[in-house]
This record gives C-alpha cells, structure tokens and sequence, in this order.
C-alpha cells in the first residue's frame, strides 16, 4: 500500500483505478462514462499539483523518487525507479492538464463505444505519465512502447476515414526508431551494469565514439516522435485522422515525449556527442522550422496546416535544445509547454468546427468571426500565441530559444538564428492565412450548406468554452508572467549544463 | 574315433537340402519340414563342437545347452507355424506360398 | 535609477487605464449605449492623458527622470528583462502624444463610427472599435515607456496587432463596403510587412544581449561605446529594419496606404499619428547607439530622404483622399527619419509632434468629407430615387474626382483642412513650418545630399496638398453626391478644433532660440540646439509658395470636370502613370517575393512534402520497398529455396522407394533367398577379412 501512496506512483497509476471502475459501467451509460473518465483524469491532475507543492524547485535533483529493485537476472540490474525533477515536471503537469481537457472535448464528438474510448485514453495518461517519470532505461523503454497501443487504437477506432493507414504508419514509424533505441538500452545496460539514468549519468566514461552511435540511436527514435525533419511524414496522417483528443494529446503530449527524450538522455548520457551533434542538429531544425512554415501555408485543410506548424514548431525546441545554453534549453522546454498549449487549442477548436460543419477545407469558411464571435476571437487569441506575439506565451519561449541559439557556443554561429527569426516572419504567414480565410472575408459558403442540413452555424457553447479557459489562462500568464515557470526548470538546467559548460568554456 | 569333419560335412548337407527345401518347394508343409531340417543341422554341428572342446567343461555345457533352447524353439515354432498354417489354409484352400503374395508392396 | 518621488509610482496606470477600460467594455459593455461605450474608452484614454500629464509634471521638478518595476518578466541564465516603467523626458513626450492625440481621437470616433456602423449596416461592431481603440492605447504607452528593446518590443509587436485589427475592422467587405477579402488582406499585408521588420528588430537585440548582455537602455547605452564598429553598425542596421517597417519607410512601406482600409480615426491615430512615429522613437531612444557610427547616420538619414520623396512623388498622382494623405505620411515620416538619423533628434522629435497634431487633423477632416459624402449618397438613395429596388451603383466616397466645391456644403471641414494643409505644406507660422526647417537646416549643415532631397520632397508635399485642397473643396461638385454632402456633427468637428489650434501654434514647443523642447529632451539624450537658417528657411518657404501656385495653375483655374484625366498628365506623361500605379512596387513586390513564395510552398507542400516524401518517398520506397522485400523473401526465398528443400527430400524418398517396392513381390521364397543371399554375403566377408 505504502508504494501506491508515493506521490510518483499514484499521479501514474491513478488512472488505472479509473479503467477499473469503467470496466464496472455498462457501455450504455455513456454519460456516467464520460463524468467517471473526466473525474479520474481532475483527480489525477489534483494528484499532480500535490506532487508539485512537494516539489523543491531550488532542488536540481531528482525528487519524490520510488526506487524499487526488479529484475536482477544475469547481471542485469533494472529498477522500477520513478522520479521528477525540474526537466520533466512541467511536462508532467502538462500531461495530466491536457487529459481532463481532451476528454471534455469529447463530450459530443464521441458518441461511438464511448466505455473503450475512454479506458484506452486514460491508459494512454498512465503511459506518458511513466515516459516522463521514469529513471530507469528499461522501465522508460516500457512506458514508452506502451503510449502507441492506446494511440495505435485511438487513431484506428474514432479516426477519420483513412484511419488505419493513419494507424499503422504512426506505430511502425515509431516502432521502427524504437528498436534502435533498444539496442542503444541494452548495451548501456550490459556495459555499464546498471539501467539507472542518474547512475549512468554519474558514471559516465563512455568513449566518445561509442558516444557518437548511441546518441544516433537514440536520437532516431526520438527524431521520429518529434517529429525532426524529414521524419516528419507520419505526422500530418496521424493528426488528420486522429480523433480531436487524439490530435490534443499527440501534438500536445506525445511530441514532447521525444523533445523530452533528447533533453533527458541524449544530452544527459552523451555530453560529448551531443556537442558534436549540434551543428547538425541545428540545421536539421532549421530547416524544420522553415519548411514547416512553408508547407503549412500551403495547406487547403485546416488540420494538415496546424500539423505542419508542429514541424516548424518543434524545430524552434530542438534549436533551443541543443543551442546548449541556458537560455536555449530553458526556452525549449517552456516552448514545449507553450506548444502544448497552443496547438492543443488550435486543435480543439477545428475540432469544435469541424464537429458542427463535418469539413476542414480552410476555402469553404470565411468570415466566421462575424456569425461566431466568442469563437473567432479566441481563436485569435490562440493563433497570435501561436505566431509569437509578445505578452502570449508563444513568444517568452521563441525568443528565449532564438535568444540562446544566437549566441550558442555549440553552434559557433548566429546563422541558425538569423535563418530560424524568419520562421517567425513565415509563421505570421501561415497562421495570418489561416485566420483571414475562415474568420475574416466575406461568409463562406459553409454556413448556407450547414442551413441546407438544417442546422445553424452557433457559437461556442459553455462546454467549449471552458474547455478552453484553462488554456487561456496559461497562455496569457506565460506571457506575461512566466517567471515560476522558468523557476521550476532553471536550477535542473543549470546542473544538465555543467558538463557543457566544462566541453565549451564559459 | 570317427574323425570331426565328418559331422560337420552332414551338418552341411542337411543344412544345404534344408535351404535348398526353402527356396524351391511351393508347398509351406515341406518349407516348415525343410527348416527343422537346417534347426537339426545346426544342432549337430553344436553337438560336435561339444564333443571336440570336452575338455573345456563350460563350452560343453554351452553347446549342449544350446541345442536345447533350439529344439525348444523349433517345437515353439512348430505349433505356431502349424497353426497359421492351418489358418491359412482355411482361408485360401491352399497352402501353396506363391498364392501367399498380400505383403506385395 | 528608483525614483519614486512625486507621481512616477503612478507611471503603470498609463498602461492600466486603457486595459481597464477595455475589459469593462468587453464585459459589460453590450450593456451600454453607444454613448455609454464610447464614453468609457474616452475615460480610460484620457486618465492615460491625465497620467502623463502628472509625469511631465514631475520631470519638471526631477528631470532626471525615474524607473518603476512592476514584475519582472523573462529571467534565463544571465538574461533578465523586467517589465520596468522608464519615466523621463523623451517617454512622457511620447506618451503625451499619444494619450492627448489619442483621446481627441477616441473623441471623434464616437460620432464618425456612429455613422460608420449604420453605413455598414453591422451596429455590434461599435463596442469592438473601442476595445480595439484602447488596447492600441495601453499597447502604445508599453512601446514609448518601456525601459528596455525588448517591453519596447512588447508594445512595437502589439501596436502591429492593433493596426492588424483595426485596418481589418470591417474585414468582410472592401473599402467600398462590396464583401470582399480586400481589407483583411490590406490588414494581413500590415501585420506581415511589420513582422519583417521585427525581425531586424530582434536580431539586433539578440545582438544587443551577446555584445552588452542586456537589452535595458541605461546597461546598453552605458557600454556601447566600448563596442566594434562592426556590431554597432549591425545592430543600427537591425534596428534600421525594423525602423523600416514600422515607420513605413524604403522597401517596407507598402503596407500604410493599404492601411487606409481600415476607419479613419484608426488611419489618423495609428496610420499617422503614433504608430508610424514609433520608428522615429526608436531611432531617438538609440541614439547613444547611432551617435557611434556615422556610417549607420548617413544610411538611415538616405534612407528617409529617399523615403520622403519616393512617397510624395506617389501622392502627386493619388486621387483617394486618404491615399494622397497616406502617402503624404510616409513623406513625412521620411523627413523624421532623415532627421533622427542625422542626429538631429530634437528636430525629429518635433516633427514627429507637429505632425502628429496636423496629419491626424487633416485624416480626422477627411473622414468628416467622407462621411459627408457617405450622407449625400444616402440622402440621394432614400430621397433621389424612391423606385425601391435600384441597382447598387458602386460609389467611391473617398474619391478626390467625384468631390469638388465641398467647402459651401462643409464649411467647417473647409477650414479645419486648410488649417492642417498649410501647416502641412509648411507656411509661416504654422506648426509645420518650424519642425520641418528645423529638419532642413539641419540637413543643410550634416548631410547636404539629404538636404536636397528633403527640399525637393517639400516642394512635392505643398504641391500635392495644393492639388488636393483644389479638387476637394473648390470648383463645382462633378458627382451628385458632393453636391448633397452633409456637415459632420459637433462631436466630430469639436477634437478637431483643438487639433487645429494646435496645428497653428505647435511651432511655440521649439522656437528658435528658445528651444523649448530640445531643452526638455536634453535631460534624455545628448542633443544640442540647432541654429535657425534664414536661407532655408526662405528657399522653403518659396517653392512651398511656388508650388501652390502651379497646383492653382493646373486644377483651379480650370477646375476639372467629370470624368476629365488629370491634367498632370498630359505634361509629365508615362511619369504620371508611375506616380499614378505607385511605381508598381506592389506589383513588382508581388511577382518577385508573394507570388515566388507562394509557389514554393506550394511545390514544397504538393510536390517535395506530399508527392515526393509522403507519396513516392514513403509509399514507394519504404512501403513498397517492405513489401517488395517481404514478397522476395515469400517467394523466391521461402517457396524457392526453403520449401523446395523439403520438398527435394520428399520426393526423392518416395521416387526411391517407388524403386525398392518392387522388392516386395510378397513370395515368401524370394523374401528367404535374399536373407540367405545376406548370410552368405556376411558370411563371405567375415571369411575374406
């Protein structure tokens, strides 16, 4: 019992105890289904604010730590070992706000087998919840193959009508850069006797170019989830054909499982590769970011054209990433954040369009802003979040990261920035196009089509709108005050760029 | 004191007549007759043997012995191979045994 | 520099006020009257006002000026940027600009947007035109009072976002009022022309970190000196850029006269007033960074030179009223840019402040020949023709050739506009006349290229107003509508009284040898007080003389009739249809950068991202390839080689035994011979061994 109450271990495995429960409700209950799956997921994101209030944010270490010795066969010696510290907390919070905000945009949107949706989205929290938590190889590799399965169904099940292309594309993708990882897991294991990440971390030593190949073969499953440029292609499928929640919570959370990856592993176990890498990085992540810019303005679906913006997006955080200062790393993180909120909300509010028009074609809107007001301007909030506009959140992360990449040591250059700030230029582009084609304009043709089905157009109901609040709230306070996040990563950051800080001087 | 070879050359020769019976004859009574034939051509031959290594009590012994367990054998034999025999002949009218082909693979 | 003596504590409420004032109408405000609504944002701008006002007050008892931290902001490693109120001369200047402007604006705007939402048949957008007004306000006062790049930045981007909004405010028609995507995308242009100019901003911040590390005025001001020509010239280059898009100059101005689609006090507040200037401020507030680099001086100053006659070359040839006065803006703006960037930061200073009190007069006085226009449209439509159907005939109520003899239907609108003309075209006394020869003798000492330019541009601005006044207000009316034009309302016409009293005796902030405001702006930054040059200031005055003349000579003499070309154009020719088309920079910048980026985005999205990487790349290779892979190892490995294995064996044990079944012929004799044949075999061996 005593290991149930640990923080760690209740905030991942609460869900379950909701599965639990729904697997005691007839599936007709829809209702009774949804309010149970939309409890465990408040609870949960209670639980996590408990762990945070315990949480010492001057403390650079890992925290809250449940260390349990599990398999020791052969040498071998792998733990069950979850902890949180200022790299992976925030994400953490991230992942158990997000849920009860996906489920609740489920409330109408999903009406078929409701009881299976939901059990496979909160096993889907336990998963992520384990991928940010967990200190041991072995048990991240676990958690971290076991978040496909409840996508893999998500996306396969409630998707679009190319879902299970859609499907089978994000798993094998994945899976696909997974197996190198594990090869990459395996032999840290075998070689250093212990699967433990702060323990690899204090020991080190491992020549640079055995470095080089494991950090390769991390990074290639962690490339993939990202997604980095050019692995980038089961993404728009994976978005269009998810379910809105899925969108929510694949742009939201899943990315970052690999941003995350990177962060965690590859700089932490692989300084000196990492360094090396850099360059290479940067250039991929630039021509992320520009590319994602260019092929979202070009989208004639709305979904597709938020998708894209990840890649360009997610660019900004590997940029920030491996800039390898502290401005950079600690912007990419927040910029994580920010993107999950963001892009979250971009998602949620197609989907709400999409849930009362049934088309995503950005050419059949137009001029929605006049018919639903609470609706477009939310949206434009979101959208200049987005974009980047001072006093939202997109911005403290954007600039912090483009701030650290212009003065990054690692890269030697201010190149990477100076190509990247046109990203900027480029996202007001695509976002602008965005918004003028359906909300500003002249009527679109949807709202007479919408009539012709016999509905009409509405704005915004209370659901929505507090499904959106919460977002906004973060949004607007990372603006502008964005000071305790930055507290609760600054010291972990400090102690991840030490090594760095010995490699580059200064 | 008749000389060794001499029983052993009629053991041959009844053990050849009783080959000889075997491959040629078609009637099963004369084949079962032709082989106690080459049984007691055996014996004989152990019986001599005998005789020749008297000296050696245990090989005495064994040669004798032995004949025992053939002539045991062969009586076995007897009443099993009669008794198909008569089975067989129930069944075909015959106990000729090239009309016995149903093992022809 | 924490002083907190007197009102400086106060400072944030300049910000406060506006954002109050707006989330009370957001709330509350579908509540209230149009009255009601238009009261409270008045409310919130003028406390704004009354803030700054308490500001000068106590600079002019410590002009050394104080800094207020209300939170701080973004704090990385060695980064740390707060948001910090600057109180000192320069800012309060700025914010007394804006805020006094802004409200006589908001005023204004009560009585034209009255009418303008009923035009536009769409009376909710009333209460959004506020909102919009006064988050513009708070955005403007965190601009011109932040104390360092990157608050600056925060109000430099959401002052953008306002002009976004507001130029799209009526974003489902035209400025016709015909739906249409023209205005959103005139507001789109704006927002994107300056967010290329934020990112020269934000490079020569990031540049001002590394170098100085720190991007608050005081720390960088306090080290620059110590810094690289190199750096200093990039960072004013950078900065340049954003200049450049924000104050609308050479390559990015393209964005203010399609500005004009947004309401007028929007085009006379943001478009001409403040916004636009926020350049200037900027070039003003670095001057400790410009003053190191004479290169980066005689840029700049080019570059507004330049600016300042390209643009009224354009106006010349304009007929929308709005258009002639954008373009007369960017000309302008050129002249505070030339000045700032020739060091003459006071005379830019008080350009920027007469300009604004004469440009947003002569805007607000076209929206009130607008509207009046807009009245003899309607009153012709409901009375003229009552056959209740008629066709909709598009009517241009901005255009300068169906006006003509406006000045006996509006004749308060009539003098309000000569007021704001001729301190525009730069006449003694006016307000205009002083700044703009302050400009001018100043180049004539600095920069004697841009001296000559900048006169030449003068000569343009009293040309183009001359024309413009002449085909407004005199001659005959050429369309029915002018000739049913109606007088605006006391509301509208009120604030404009007050701009023009300021018009006329604005010249007294700064005149030559008294200097006031050179003195004021001393305490901030190192300026000195320019001499008056009686010889420029004639040669001025003269071609502004002799270019109202030719203007008389060309449209008043003969008054141009309905539907008669320009007659400029019959004596400057191909030039005038330059002028005309705007010198076709929009459409070159169409061809060469929006159309080539638009087909690459599409060839990257269609062709290189979906066909090739996501269609061929995947589909193709790495699916196809798999599958390709999986049917080689199932058919010629597996079924080849694997299965034929077994299958080889199989056969030739049956194929063998097929063979040795002929043994079994079932006699029991044959079975007997070959045992023997066996025995004897053996037996045979054993004996020849």
């Amino acid at each position: 019992m005593n290991f149930l109450l640990e923080p760690l271990n209740l905030v991942t495995f609460f869900p379950l105890l909701g599965v639990l429960v729904l697997l005691f409700i007839k599936s007709e209950a829809k209702n009774t289904i949804r309010w149970v799956a939309l409890g465990t997921a408040l609870v949960n994101f209670g639980i996590s604010l408990w762990a945070l209030s315990m949480f010492n944010s001057s403390n650079p270490d890992l925290q809250l730590a449940s260390q349990y010795s599990w398999i020791q066969v052969a040498g071998w010696n792998i733990q069950y070992y979850l902890a949180v510290d200022g790299l992976s907390i925030l994400l953490v919070l991230l992942t158990t706000f997000l849920t009860p905000i996906a489920i609740l945009s489920t409330w109408t949107a999903i009406e078929d087998r409701v009881k299976d949706f939901m059990v496979f989205f909160l096993m889907l929290e336990v998963g992520m919840l384990g991928v940010f938590l967990a200190q041991d190889l072995f048990l991240f590799y676990i958690f971290w193959e076991f978040t496909l399965i409840p996508m893999y169904f998500l996306i396969g099940i409630w998707g679009g009508p190319n879902r299970l292309y859609a499907a089978v594309k994000f798993f094998l993708y994945t899976m696909a850069g997974s197996i190198l990882m594990l090869l990459a897991i395996l032999w840290l294991g075998v070689n250093q006797g212990t699967f433990s990440v702060p323990e690899l971390v204090l020991k080190g030593g491992i020549p640079a170019d055995v470095q080089l190949w494991l950090f390769i073969a991390f990074a290639a499953a962690f490339a993939i989830k990202v997604p980095m440029w050019p692995l980038h292609s089961w993404l728009p499928d994976a978005h269009v054909e998810a379910p809105t929640a899925g969108s929510v919570i694949l742009a939201g959370v899943l990315l970052k499982m690999g941003t995350y990856g990177f962060l965690r592993f590859n700089l932490q176990l692989f300084p000196e590769a990492a360094v090396k890498a850099a360059p290479t990085i940067a250039v991929l992540a630039v021509i992320g970011i520009l590319y994602g810019a260019a092929v979202s303005y070009s989208q004639k679906d709305v979904k597709k054209l938020v998708a894209y913006s990840s890649v360009s997006h997610l660019g900004f955080v590997m940029l920030g990433m491996f800039a390898l200062n502290a401005q950079g790393i600690e912007g990419a993180i927040l910029q994580m954040i920010n993107h999950g909120l963001s892009t979250g909300a971009l998602f949620l509010m197609v989907g709400m369009i999409y849930e009362q028009t049934h088309t995503r074609e950005i050419a059949v809107y137009g001029g929605l802003w006049k018919i639903t007001p609470i609706y477009g301007s939310l949206m434009l909030i979101v959208a200049l979040s987005s974009m980047g506009l001072p006093g939202l959140n997109g911005f403290v992360g954007e600039f912090t990261i483009l701030l650290g990449a212009f003065g990054s040591k690692a890269f030697g250059t201010p190149i990477y920035a100076i190509l990247s700030a046109i990203g900027v230029i480029l996202a007001a582009i695509y976002i602008l196009y965005m918004f003028q084609k359906m909300f500003l304009g002249p009527v679109g043709k949807i709202v007479e089509e919408v009539k012709h089905h016999g509905h009409e157009l509405r704005d915004l109901n209370a659901r929505e709108i507090i499904t959106l609040l919460p977002l906004l709230v973060f949004i607007f306070w990372i603006g502008l005050y964005p000071a305790p996040f930055f507290n609760l990563i600054a010291p972990a950051v400090d102690k991840l760029l030490i090594p760095f800080r010995a490699i580059l001087g200064g | 004191m008749i000389p060794v070879n001499y029983y052993l050359t009629l053991s041959v020769v009844l053990f050849s007549m009783g080959a000889l019976g075997v491959l040629i004859r078609r009637n099963s009574l004369v084949v079962f007759m032709s082989i106690e034939l080459m049984l007691n051509a055996g014996n004989l031959a152990f019986v001599t043997f005998a005789k020749m290594h008297a000296a050696n009590l245990a090989a005495v012994h064994n040669g004798q012995i032995f004949v025992f367990f053939v002539m045991t054998v062969a009586a076995a034999e007897v009443a099993v191979g009669l008794a198909l025999i008569v089975l067989i002949f129930r069944k075909k009218q015959s106990i000729d045994l090239d009309q016995l082909t149903h093992l022809k693979g | 520099m924490e002083n907190t003596q007197l009102f400086f504590n106060f400072v944030p409420w300049i910000v406060f006020f506006p954002v109050l004032g707006l989330l009370l109408n957001l709330t509350i405000g579908k509540k209230l009257s149009e009255n009601g609504i238009g009261a409270i944002a008045v409310l919130a701008s003028a406390s704004a006002f009354v803030v700054a006002v308490l500001q000068a007050y106590s600079l002019s008892i410590h002009p050394e000026g104080a800094s207020i931290l209300v939170a701080e902001w973004i704090h990385v490693g060695d980064l740390a940027i707060d948001w910090t109120f600057r109180v000192d001369t320069l800012s309060v200047t700025m914010m007394l600009v804006v805020s006094g402007v802004g409200t006589l604006i908001h005023i204004y705007a009560i009585g034209y947007m009255h009418e303008d939402v009923r035009f536009h048949n769409d009376e909710g957008r009333f209460k959004r035109f506020f909102v919009f007004l006064n988050l513009f306000i708070a955005m403007m006062m965190v601009l011109v009072s932040g104390d360092s790049y990157m608050m600056l930045f925060v109000g430099w981007e959401g002052v953008g976002l306002c002009s976004f909004l507001l130029i799209g405010f009526w974003y489902d028609f035209d400025t016709l009022g015909r739906p249409s995507f023209a205005n959103s995308n005139a507001a789109k242009k704006a927002f994107i022309t300056n967010r290329i100019g934020d990112f020269g901003f934000l490079l020569a911040a990031f540049m001002m970190f590394w170098q100085f590390k720190s991007t608050n005025f005081d720390n960088v001001f306090a080290v620059v000196a110590n810094a690289e020509p190199w750096v200093i010239l990039w960072i004013t280059i950078f900065i340049l850029v954003g200049v450049a898009g924000k104050s609308a100059q050479i390559p990015l101005y393209i964005w203010l006269p399609d500005a004009m689609a947004g309401p007028t006090p929007v085009s006379a507040l943001i478009h001409a007033a403040t916004m636009v200037t926020a350049g200037v401020y900027l070039v003003t507030r670095s001057a400790p960074i410009f003053m190191l680099s004479h290169d980066a001086q005689y840029i700049v100053a080019t570059v507004g030179a330049l600016t300042a006659i390209f643009a009224a070359t354009i106006a010349v040839g304009q007929y929308d009223i709005k258009k002639v006065l954008a373009y007369s803006t960017i000309s302008q703006l050129g002249f505070m840019v030339a000045a700032v960037g020739m060091g003459a930061f006071a005379a830019g200073m008080f350009h920027l402040i007469t300009h604004a009190f004469f440009k947003a007069l002569l805007f607000l006085s076209a929206g009130s020949v607008i509207l009046g226009m807009e009245r003899g449209h309607h009153h012709l439509a409901h009375h003229g023709h009552h056959g209740g159907k008629h066709d909709e005939e598009v009517f241009d109520p901005g255009d300068m050739r169906n006006m003509g003899g406006l000045r006996k239907q509006m004749p308060v609108t009539f003098w309000l506009y000569m007021v704001g003309t001729v301190a525009l075209a730069g006449l003694f006394p006016f307000a205009g006349f002083w700044s703009k020869d302050e400009i001018l003798a100043d180049a004539f000492l600095e920069f004697p290229h841009v001296y000559w330019i900048l006169t030449g541009a003068a000569f343009l601005t009293a040309f183009y107003m001359g024309r413009q006044v002449w085909m407004v207000f005199f001659g005959k009316p050429r369309h029915e509508v002018a000739a049913h034009a109606e007088e605006s309302p006391l509301i509208m016409t009120a604030p404009l009284m007050v701009l023009a009293a300021l018009s006329v005796f604005g010249g007294a902030l700064n005149l030559p040898g008294v200097h006031t405001l050179t003195v004021w702006l001393e305490h901030t930054i190192d300026i000195h007080p320019g001499e008056f040059n009686m010889q420029v200031a004639l040669i001025s005055t003269a071609l502004a003389l002799f270019a109202i003349f030719l203007s008389w000579l060309l449209y008043m003499r003969k008054p141009l009739t309905t539907g008669q070309p320009d007659p400029l154009k019959r004596i400057l020719g191909f030039a005038f249809t330059g002028m005309e088309n705007k010198w076709f920079v929009d459409e070159a910048y169409k061809f060469v950068f929006i159309d080539r980026y638009t087909d690459l985005a599409k060839f990257f999205a269609q062709t290189v991202d979906w066909d090739f990487w996501h269609e061929w790349f995947h589909n193709s290779v790495i699916a196809a390839g798999f599958v390709g892979l999986t049917k080689f190892l199932a058919n010629p490995i597996d079924l080849g080689i694997v299965d034929n294995i077994s299958k080889i064996l199989a056969r030739s044990i049956q194929y063998s035994s097929e063979n040795f079944r002929k043994v079994q012929n079932g006699f029991v004799r044959s079975y007997a011979l070959s045992v023997m044949l066996g025995v004897v075999a053996i037996i045979g061996y054993l004996l020849i061994k």
